[in-house]
């Protein structure tokens, strides 16, 4: 079994690393970036809201902070992507740890309208304060190269995922997973809430910022409100419980599933994509809660 | 800036808050008698519009005339949810049923977008009718007609929700079953058919605030979360339990978004509501929608 898996694993780099070569059509490779950058962006919002419990409906926030400082250090101030990158996830994380106590006073439903309002609020600040087209510069268009995109997200991609395996192997994430099993109940055993939450807080707005990052990397030009949209929680949220909420895997399952879906819809009736999502979504939520994951292995139990 | 610019403003504000009293009060319903965070309730608002303007637009029906139909029809529309979605909630308690209903009214917003675009296009539409451009002028203040009939139709039907819920047998059973679903169970209430009247009588209300919104002001397939983000900050700030009190506080809202936007310019005014809802919402969690959760 670990023979045949890690085969598995050596074929499956193999072919990422290769994709761009083996593709050789700029909307296919475009696609495969599309796929890893929706992995990172719902595998960052799962490490608060799946790992920790704590549904975040403002994670665009994080997604559009880390956008504009990678974009700011990087074509502005010249530095290198991966560290305009890490230093736009950090920014997002040090907004986050400031917003974090105050909002992390709401419990379940009510966190997550404050979050939805703080998103709101951010949307609507950064489209009166930056209204303008973002364009790259012309040395920087000129340079282009899409498989180095394609190739930073899929470093970004692996990160992310290793990092989070590794995560659930210590001890930390069972005071997470207590957290968000029942807060009180932690509470009495010795878990410190506030402390667990800030800590997912942390993870997920740095990594969700990174991820903004990475779009700004990828995008030509934008208007800056575009990356705080609600779209990007939406996304985040949907390919998340899609997936398999509070797993590795399932972002990944949820990714491949809602980029597929929202090609093949696409030429035909173009919002449908949203309507079979948004039905999924309620199917999911009411009845099966582990997502397509957990279908897939009980299915495969079945047989 | 003069005592009569301000004095219209406050006129205006006042108007569109009377708006956000009635979306506040469809949501505060649900919340306060299901325990649903219907966050479908703009798009449901939305939908009303939409049918408002079909009704105008095909028909010639007088958008007021309108409310006649765009009423029933999200009743229905609100019957239909109950039976295929909100339905399979009511079992759940607490903070799971809270969550889960946002969930899923999460999903049921997006669909519901999804269509509008599809089917009306993402074309902004707005309601024009022949006396549209009339209005009122007392003291130098303008108070056009349109939004003077929206006011008095808006007091005529929550006054009557008010009476229905005090007075009749069913708003007595309605409000029984807000306080303690067990108990008004045990009472022989049947509790699944009054929350299924409460969501459809939310919706109706969701009908009457769409129509008025396509009359004085415009809707397009995104306009909901507008909506709902001002009918949420209504209900946070008035809590549940009284139908004047969330009409007052969607007023209050109205003053003091058309209060900030001449202060700081009109773009504040999208921001001054959300920065009341967090300041509420964190300085009262738990306490705010009436009783501890």
């Amino acid at each position: 079994m670990n023979k045949y898996r890690m085969i598995l694993v050596v074929l499956l780099a193999a072919v990422l690393a290769l994709l761009p070569m083996l593709l050789r059509r700029d909307d296919l490779i475009n696609l495969a970036f599309m796929v890893l950058l929706y992995i990172c962006l719902g595998q960052s919002w799962n490490m608060l809201s799946g790992f920790a419990g704590q549904t975040n409906l403002g994670h665009s926030a994080f997604f559009g902070i880390g956008a504009l400082v990678t974009r700011w250090l990087w074509a502005t101030l010249e530095l290198p992507v991966m560290l305009a990158m890490i230093l736009g996830g950090l920014a997002a994380a040090a907004f986050a740890m400031v917003i974090g106590v105050p909002t992390f006073r709401l419990r379940g439903a009510y966190f997550a309208i404050g979050m939805l309002a703080l998103g709101e609020m951010m949307h609507a600040v950064i489209a009166q304060v930056l209204p303008f087209n973002d364009t790259l510069p012309v040395q920087l268009i000129a340079g282009y190269s899409l498989a180095m995109r394609y190739y930073v997200a899929l470093i970004l991609t692996i990160i992310i995922l290793g990092f989070s395996t590794w995560l659930l192997r210590k001890p930390i994430s069972l005071g997470l997973f207590a957290v968000r099993e029942d807060e009180d109940a932690a509470r009495a055993s010795g878990v410190n809430p506030l402390y667990h939450k800030l800590f997912a807080l942390a993870l997920s707005s740095f990594f969700g910022g990174v991820t903004g990052g990475l779009y700004a990397y990828h995008q030509v030009s934008y208007y800056p409100q575009s990356v705080f949209g609600g779209n990007w929680t939406l996304d985040a949220l949907l390919i998340t419980y899609i997936g398999g909420l509070g797993t590795v895997i399932g972002p990944v399952v949820g990714s491949l599933f809602f980029v597929a879906l929202r090609e093949l819809f696409s030429s035909i009736f173009a919002s449908f994509n949203l309507v079979v999502f948004g039905a999924l979504f309620i199917v999911i939520v009411l009845a099966f809660p582990g997502g397509l994951v957990e279908l897939l292995r009980k299915f495969q139990r079945g047989r | 800036m003069n005592f009569e610019t301000l004095l219209q403003t406050l006129v205006f504000g006042f108007f569109v808050g009377s708006l956000y009293g009635v979306a506040a009060i469809g949501l505060s319903l649900v919340f306060g008698v299901m325990k649903i965070l219907n966050v479908a309730h703009g798009e449901l608002m939305m939908l009303a519009g939409y049918v408002s303007y079909f009704v105008f637009s095909l028909f010639g029906i007088d958008p007021f005339v309108s409310i006649l139909i765009s009423i029933p029809v999200l009743f229905c529309v609100g019957l239909l949810l109950d039976r295929l979605v909100y339905r399979r909630i009511h079992l759940l308690t607490g903070e799971a049923k809270i969550k889960n209903s946002l969930l899923v009214s999460f999903g049921l917003s997006l669909i519901l977008q999804a269509l509008a675009i599809q089917f009306f296009t993402a074309d902004e539409r707005a309601i024009q009718a022949s006396y549209s451009g009339y209005s009122l002028t007392l003291g130098g203040i303008i108070l056009p007609y349109t939004r003077l009939i929206s006011l008095f139709i808006i007091f005529g039907v929550i006054s009557l929700l008010h009476w229905f819920l005090q007075r009749t047998i069913t708003g007595k059973a309605i409000r029984a079953a807000a306080e303690d679903a067990e108990a008004a169970n045990l009472a022989g209430i049947n509790i699944q058919r009054f929350y299924m009247l409460t969501l459809a009588l939310s919706a109706a209300l969701s009908g009457l605030a769409g129509s008025l919104v396509i009359i004085g002001y415009g809707i397009t397939p995104t306009v909901g979360v507008v909506w709902l983000l001002r009918g949420l900050i209504v209900v946070v700030l008035a809590g549940t339990g009284s139908i004047f009190g969330t009409f007052s506080a969607g007023i209050l809202l109205g003053l003091v978004e058309a209060i900030s936007s001449t202060l700081f310019g009109a773009a504040s005014r999208e921001i001054v509501g959300l920065v009341m809802f967090l300041v509420v919402l964190v300085l009262r969690p738990q306490g705010l929608f009436g009783k501890k959760g």
